[in-house]
């Protein structure tokens, strides 16, 4: 993993090559170099704060690394947002808006591009398709859960997952991750990000150790 | 093209939608535009014929003061759920997401101008000398100057830690020439002394300059890292 290769050797994949951030003078990421093959499930843990988000944000093309080169499919991330799906830490939705009516928005915005019907996508994650309410009444777990479906709906080649399973009880996380195994299954690459490693040991093909910037493979 | 026209009316829908639920935005400007008229009708209780000399101005002053709070919270939706990264994700061009929201304001700021129109003629005594269909083209045309700049600003001072007094700061000056146009076109019209037709034209060619610059640079507005 750590080894840097030719891009036309990860041609579907994710490739980092000495990439580093900082914020102001303080760095964040440090010659990260990795190699993320299309349809697996990689596991990145690490201390609050050791860059994690940061570099999820990287490879969803939200960030500029300030060192370094990130592709997708031999791409820059900047020019496939549209393939790549991201939950953060942040819901991304709009309180005022029901699920449904969150969901219907996010799709319009991904026109032509098809996209997985709101009731399925809804039902995917375990939400009822005619849940009316504001999503603000909504609890943590069901915001989560709706986040997941915005981030699944245009179907993504690339899942970005920061913290999936805060705030989700048992059953909802195993189901969570029951829907996640079937995303990989298909073909997508999960980079999930989680400070429950047990929970996630099941689904990861990999596990990504980050450690004061500095990213490392650890065995399984 | 059609696509382009739909991503705008995606925006402008989810915008109204909006505010029709939380009516935040029109209940604030309405507010402080209703404070601007009647405070300055209460201090300068003006004769008919100062009225119309000074109405014009007051008028923009006030649309210009409840339009900013609204401005100022035109983007804060977004930035608050994070909702602006998954837009920034989408293959929506950058554009619409600024078209979207300048309709949908130019709309509420609208709204409370209508709302304040007969209120403003009855606290200012106003008799109107020209002619009052010019203020139907004047004051949209000031109007789009107004919030076109202001959700472009809005945008702008997104990510600064003093947002709300950095709007005011970089709109104001550049929505001089355009705050002069309307003032000057609304006591034309007012007084019923001189052309109103020059400011008029200005604030067209003010809103198409101004209105193209803000499209073709709002990509990097949106993408501009914090």
């Amino acid at each position: 993993m750590a080894a840097p290769s030719a891009p036309h050797e990860n041609p579907d994949g994710v490739t980092l090559r000495d990439v580093s951030h900082l914020y102001g003078a303080t760095p964040v990421l440090r010659h990260v170099d990795a190699e993320l093959r299309a349809g697996r499930c990689y596991l990145l843990l690490g201390p609050n704060g050791a860059g994690k988000s940061t570099l999820l944000r990287i490879l969803a093309g939200l960030l500029r690394p300030s060192f370094g080169e990130v592709s997708i499919s031999g791409q820059p991330p900047a020019a496939l947002r549209e393939r790549i799906g991201l939950m953060s830490h942040l819901p991304m939705l709009y309180d005022e808006f029901s699920g449904p009516e969150n969901l219907r928005y996010f799709a319009n915005l991904y026109a032509p591009r098809p996209c997985l019907p709101v009731a399925a996508a809804l039902a995917a994650v375990g939400l009822d398709p005619a849940l009316g309410r504001p999503v603000r009444t909504y609890s943590q777990g069901m915001r989560q859960r709706l986040s997941l479906a915005r981030a699944l709906l245009h179907q993504p080649e690339l899942l970005l997952l920061d913290e999936p399973f805060s705030n989700l009880d048992a059953g909802s996380a195993g189901a969570m991750l029951a829907l996640l195994g079937r995303e990989r299954d298909r073909g997508r690459t999960v980079v999930l990000t989680t400070h429950q490693r047990e929970l996630a040991l099941p689904l990861a093909d990999a596990i990504l150790l980050l450690e004061d910037g500095e990213l490392r493979q650890m065995p399984l | 093209m059609k696509g382009y026209a739909r991503a705008v009316s995606v925006q402008l829908a989810k915008d109204l939608r909006l505010e029709w639920r939380s009516k935040d935005a029109l209940n604030a400007m309405l507010f402080l535009a209703l404070l601007v008229v009647v405070l300055f009708s209460l201090a300068f209780d003006p004769t008919r014929a100062e009225s119309r000399e000074i109405a014009g101005g007051i008028l923009c002053v006030a649309i210009l003061f409840a339009a900013t709070g609204a401005l100022n919270q035109a983007w804060a939706r977004e930035l608050q759920g994070g909702v602006l990264d998954a837009q920034r994700m989408s293959p929506a061009p950058p554009s619409a997401f600024l078209l979207g929201k300048t309709f949908a304001t130019f709309l509420f700021v609208s709204a409370v101008e209508v709302l304040l129109a007969p209120l403003f003629a009855v606290f200012y005594n106003l008799q109107v000398k020209g002619s009052s269909a010019l203020l139907l083209l004047v004051l949209p045309l000031g109007t789009w100057a107004l919030v076109g700049n202001g959700v472009f600003f809005a945008a702008l001072s997104l990510r600064t830690r003093s947002r709300e007094l950095l709007l005011p700061l970089l709109l104001f000056p550049i929505f001089i020439p355009a705050l002069l146009a309307m003032t000057s076109a609304a006591t034309a019209i007012f007084t019923g002394d001189g052309d109103p037709l020059l400011w008029i034209q200005l604030l067209t060619g003010y809103d198409i300059v101004f209105t193209t610059a803000a499209i073709l640079l709002f990509g990097l507005v949106l993408h501009s890292e914090p």
